[in-house]
Parts: structure tokens; sequence; C-alpha cells
């Protein structure tokens, strides 16, 4: 068990782990996650008494890792897969490790088959493929057979063969009762391999729950659905209609209600029975890579932006359109299901040349319907269940016409009353 | 104390199965005795012509150490080289992480990596005496003859020293780049002329290579007035190698280990 109270790493004055609790538990594999530079490896370093914390511990086991008994027994990690000495082999590299804590030199032969690098086993470690090295790092990590098992971004650099492997790996040895902590800044190999997940973000502790409870929170599928704000009555009336035609609603801040449990014709239905007038009936849909980027959003620190290629261009023709960006892409904001708007709606949402001054509130997130991307989210997105096929709208927004022409049906598709009040071209 | 024999046998692994380690001291041996046969050779011929006062302090036994100052060069490489291969390859994070103990990592790494030293300089030593000598012909020295001994052994001492304070230096610099850009010039060159200058020189004979050669020379230098004998030199180069094992050690212990 690894357990961390009020963690914190400064170097010089950029902090890199910031008032970290957490802990891990036997017999499970936890995965930690969080973009580049959150203080993922800072951690592990801190875990391990390589790193000395500014504030707050961290134990194994109780006890603090540099007066841990016989500590390489106990704890194997694979920290950085390059770190070995070029010149030497494979196994004089693991050599010298097993004798630094006493294990017998027959298990270093062993490891390097369980790891499948026997073959290679004399040769410098130089010549190592990403993914040999990777392997030589996690031989050097089970070489102590260790009860608790730390790995930074174990399948960087592996084949799918080797991604597999080390998935299978971790499971079989949380199996066994151990202490299995992964690293990694993927979202999608993580919710395969983890049964636990602790997210951070700049050095901050995001979220530290199982990855079931983050499925359930974070990647159901939903309806968002806005009755008229001018009538409250209306929304605790639709509420009831749709909590008694089995869904689940949840309040969102802004007044808005998540459901959960009802597909989209059928909320419009009851809505339609229950006389309310609905402003916003929409489909949301979230992977948990989106769920996560939206978690880490705000947390990261290295942010890619669209390449303007300024220095490059020739000044384009009178007359002739810039290219369109590729919807998503460098825009902040764009992962689905948007958060809630704090309070307030976002001004300039509809500002788009389609709807001017369009009269009903603003249900997307930023770019909203004007803006050349998905409303809802990653245009790409996996197949929307609750999306129907229906040509765009005529007078696309945008010079280029707005590339999610599956986004827009949801309000045309509702046959509620309020669809009077939407101007022609937005329908 | 299992912990040490544990980590010596680790670091004699890590120190045998690299190749800079057979480069760096066998370049060692061959141009500390070579370069010491040569200029053995040179003063045996040229003695005739060499003028009285050297003649009476010529110094066979110091002669056939002359490649010295080019093959502690290569002592210090391979003594850099040992603690910061741990650096520059991120080792060290491994290895601390199986020895927390970061003393007992330390210094039994540079015990094994002084050990080993130890019989190569003894070795280069005794080999560059009995080459030299024999070059000399009628001018040559016998081990016999006294301070011969002292001054061969010192040989091996003073090669031993001149690579644990490089392996010291390097464990408060980390970087081989670095270490060797430092220590390289300053025995080469800076160490010489602030020895040899006179506005320096009171100074400058206090400096570990210059105190520790003293162990080398039977007939003391014309004009030579240091206020320390053959020992008392090896031992200001001794203190010279604590200071940098500990400052090695105080970083190491307090440092984070990158």
């Amino acid at each position: 068990m690894i357990e961390a109270v009020g963690l914190t790493k400064r170097y010089g004055d950029k902090t890199a782990v910031y008032n970290l609790s957490f802990q891990v538990r036997p017999g499970a594999v936890t995965g930690f996650l969080g973009p580049n530079g959150s203080g993922k490896s800072t951690t592990m370093r801190m875990i391990l008494g390589l790193d000395n914390p500014t504030a707050g511990s961290v134990t194994i086991g109780g006890f603090p890792y540099r007066k841990l008994p016989n500590a390489a027994r106990q704890v194997g990690a694979l920290l950085d897969a390059k770190a070995v000495h070029g010149g030497r082999s494979a196994r004089n590299h693991l050599l010298s490790l097993a004798q630094l804590s006493a294990i017998p030199a027959r298990r270093v032969d062993e490891v390097l088959r369980v790891v499948g690098l026997q073959d290679v086993a004399g040769k410098r470690s130089k010549g190592f493929s990403l993914g040999m090295g990777q392997r030589l790092g996690i031989a050097a990590a089970l070489l102590g057979d260790p009860q608790v098992l730390l790995f930074d971004e174990p399948v960087n650099g592996l084949d799918p063969e080797g991604i597999l492997w080390v998935r299978n790996l971790m499971k079989s040895l949380a199996a066994e009762g151990r202490t299995v902590f992964v690293s990694s800044h993927l979202m999608s190999e993580m919710a395969l391999t983890a049964d636990h997940l602790i997210v951070i973000g700049r050095g901050q502790l995001l979220a530290d729950m199982s990855v079931t409870d983050f499925i359930s929170a974070n990647s159901a599928d939903f309806a968002r659905v806005r009755t008229p704000d001018t009538d409250p009555q209306l929304r605790e009336k639709l509420s009831s209609a749709l909590t008694e035609a089995g869904g689940h609603v949840l309040p969102e801040q802004d007044g808005a209600l998540r459901v959960t449990g009802l597909p989209l014709p059928r909320i419009s239905d009851l809505a339609h029975e229950a006389d309310v007038r609905l402003w916003e009936l929409s489909p949301h849909q979230a992977s948990l890579e989106e769920a996560y980027m939206r978690m880490t959003q705000g947390a990261v620190d290295y942010r890619s932006s669209i390449d303007q290629k300024a220095g490059l261009q020739q000044p384009l023709p009178p007359g002739a359109q810039p290219p369109m960006p590729v919807p998503g892409q460098g825009q902040p904001g764009w992962y689905a299901p948007p958060p809630p708007p704090p309070g307030g709606r976002p001004a300039g949402l509809y500002g788009a040349p389609g709807a001017p001054g369009a009269p009903y509130p603003p249900a997307a997130p930023a770019g909203g319907y004007g803006a050349p991307q998905g409303p809802y989210g990653a245009p790409q997105a996996a197949p929307n269940p609750y999306a129907q096929p229906a040509p765009a709208p005529a007078p696309a927004p945008a010079p280029a016409a707005a590339p999610a022409p599956a986004a827009e049906p949801a309000p045309a598709s509702a046959p509620a009353p309020a669809d009077l009040t939407k101007p022609e071209d937005a329908r | 104390m299992a912990v040490v024999t544990q980590v010596v046998q680790s670091e004699w692994t890590k120190i045998r199965s690299v190749a800079s380690t057979v480069w760096t001291l066998s370049l060692a041996v061959v141009v500390t005795v070579a370069l010491g046969m040569l200029l053995s050779a040179l003063a045996n011929s040229q003695f005739s012509r060499m003028p009285a006062r050297e003649r009476l302090s010529f110094d066979p036994t110091n002669i056939s150490f002359a490649g010295m100052t080019l093959g502690q060069l290569a002592m210090i490489v391979f003594g850099v080289l040992v603690v910061s291969n741990e650096y520059s390859t991120g080792m060290i994070r491994v290895s601390l992480a199986a020895v927390p103990q970061r003393a007992t990592f330390l210094f039994s790494k540079i015990a094994v990596a002084a050990v080993l030293v130890l019989v190569v300089g003894m070795v280069t030593s005794f080999a560059a005496f009995f080459l030299g000598q024999a070059m000399l012909g009628s001018h040559r020295a016998h081990l016999g003859d006294p301070g011969v001994l002292r001054a061969v052994v010192g040989g091996g001492l003073y090669m031993t020293l001149i690579a644990m304070f490089s392996m010291g230096v390097a464990a408060m610099l980390r970087s081989p780049m670095l270490s060797l850009g430092i220590l390289m010039p300053f025995f080469f060159l800076i160490s010489n002329i602030l020895g040899n200058v006179d506005a320096t020189k009171k100074i400058g004979r206090f400096l570990p290579d210059q105190a520790g050669s003293h162990i080398m020379q039977v007939v003391p230098r014309a004009g030579d007035d240091v206020p320390y004998g053959p020992w008392g030199g090896l031992g200001i180069m001794g203190l010279w190698v604590i200071a940098a094992l500990a400052g090695g050690y105080v970083l190491l212990k307090r440092r984070d280990a990158q």
C-alpha cells in the first residue's frame, strides 16, 4: 500500500506537485493519469525516495522509502526505460541490479525470459529499440519479485503485442495481491488496464475513484433538456414526468436537465403529453477519453495550437476565402459533452451570420451553431445514438458548410411548440 | 554490512561490464610507462650535455615517472566516468531506488573503483620504474636505494588518489562533460602554471597534484623549499580527496536523484 499525504514538491518557484493525498491499495491496478508535465513522474520519484518532498510525505507499507527494510525486494519500479548504460549488456545491467539487492543471478535469466529478451541478453543495450528498452525496464522492476510495483509509462514505444502483454502482466500482478501503480497519459489504455484511477493535473488531485465510477460518472449518453426559463414550474413538471417514465434526471447548473435512460423521441413525447414546451433537446455522449480530457483540460501545460503558417503563405488573391480550419482542432472547449456553463450564458454564441439575434437561450458550447465545429463536441465522435440524418441547413453560416450536419437535426425533430420561435434558417 | 557486500558486487559488475574501464585504464598504463621510458632514454643520451647543477640534482627515479602528467589524465577520465555514468544514463535513479542508503552506495562504488585503480596504479608505477631505469643505463637507480621504494609505491598511490579526487568532483558536478572540462585543463595546465610561477607558487604547491607528486621525488629539486616532505605532500593530496568525497556525499544526500 502506498499512501501520500499532502505531498508537495517545488522546484524553485515552479510547483510540480501540490498537496497530493491518495492511497494505492494492494490487489488492484491503480492508474495514475495526467497530461504531460502534470507531476506524475515527480510523484513517482518521491514515492521511491529519489526526490525529497518540499512538504508532506509518502510511505510504502507505512515506511518512507529510504527507511524501508530491504527496499529493492519490496518495491520494483520502471521509471525510465533509457536509464541504462548503453555499453552494458542487458544481462549485465540486470545482474548489477540483482547483486545490488542480493538477488541470485539465475533470477536474471528468469526475468529476461519473462519479458522475452533472452535472445538479446548478451547484446549492448545501446542498440535496443524503445520497446526493447521498455521490456528491459520492466524486467528490472520484476527482478526482486516485489509486492509493490511502480511503472512510469510502461507501454511507451511498445507494439500492440507488447501493449497487450503489459496489460495482462499488470492485471496478473494485481491478481496476485500486489500493489500496482501505473502512470500513463492514455485514458483509453488505463480504462482497459486499471481498476482504480488517480487523475492529476498541474500537480493537483482531480479525481480518485474506481474506473467503474469514473465511467458511470463521465461517459454515459444523456440528453440535455431545457424548458423555458421564464416558467420554472414547467421544469418541475417535466422532471417528474420523466422520472415517472423511468428516466434519471439531474439538474444542471444553468437550469437545464440532464436526462439518462430515455431515448430522445420519448422525452419529446413525454414533454408533449405533459404540455411542456422545450427550448432544447439535444443528444450528448462522452467517451472516457473525452471525459478525461475535459477533466484535465484546464490543467494542460503544453497545448498545441493550429499552425497558422503565416510566414509561409502567399497573400490570398482578392475575393478568395481562406481555408477552413479542421473542426475542433486547437480550440478549447470542444470536448463533448461541454460542461454546463456556470451561471449565465456565454455571450456571442449566436453571433454567427446564420442566426442573428436568435431569441432562444444558448445551449451549445462555446462556438455555438455558427462556428465551424460540431456544436455537440467532437465532430467525429462515436456513432451518436440520438442523431438522425437530416439535410444540412441551406444557408450555411460560414463559407464552407458546417462539417457536422448530424448535429443539427435534434431541435428539428422535436415537435415541441417552441419550434415556432426559431428562425427559419436554423431549423 | 550485507548491503555493502551487495553494492560492492554490483559495482564490480558495473565496472567490468563497460568498455570505458578497459580503455581508460590501459591507456593510463601505456601512456605513463611509454612516456616514462622515452624521457628516461632521452635523459640518458643527453646526460653528458646537462649543466652540472642539473646533473647533481638528477633524479633517475622521478624521470621514469615523467609519463604521469599525461597518464593521470586517463585516470581522471576513469574516475569521472565511473561516477558520472550513473547520472548521464539515469542509472542513478535505479541504483538509489535499490539502495536508498546513499552513503553506502557512493562509498562502496568509490571503494570498488579505488581498489581497481590502486592495483592498476601499482602495476603502472612499478612497470614505469623498471622499464624507465632500464633505459637510463649507467645512471639508473635501484629499488633498494634510499627513498626509491617509497617513490615507486607512492606513484601508485598518487594515481589512486587522483582518480578518487576525480570521483569526488564528478559526484558533486554529476555531468561528465562538466567534470572533465574542469579537471583535465586544471591538472594538465593550470595547476602546473600555478605551482611554477613565482607569484602563485606559495599557494600552487598545495594543490593536490603539486603536493602529491612530491612522493615520487627521491632527490629534491634544486631550489625546492616546500614546507612538507614526500609523505606530507601525499597527505595534503589525501585531504583534498577527502574534501572532494565529502562534498560529493553531502550533495548526493541532499539533492534529488536526477
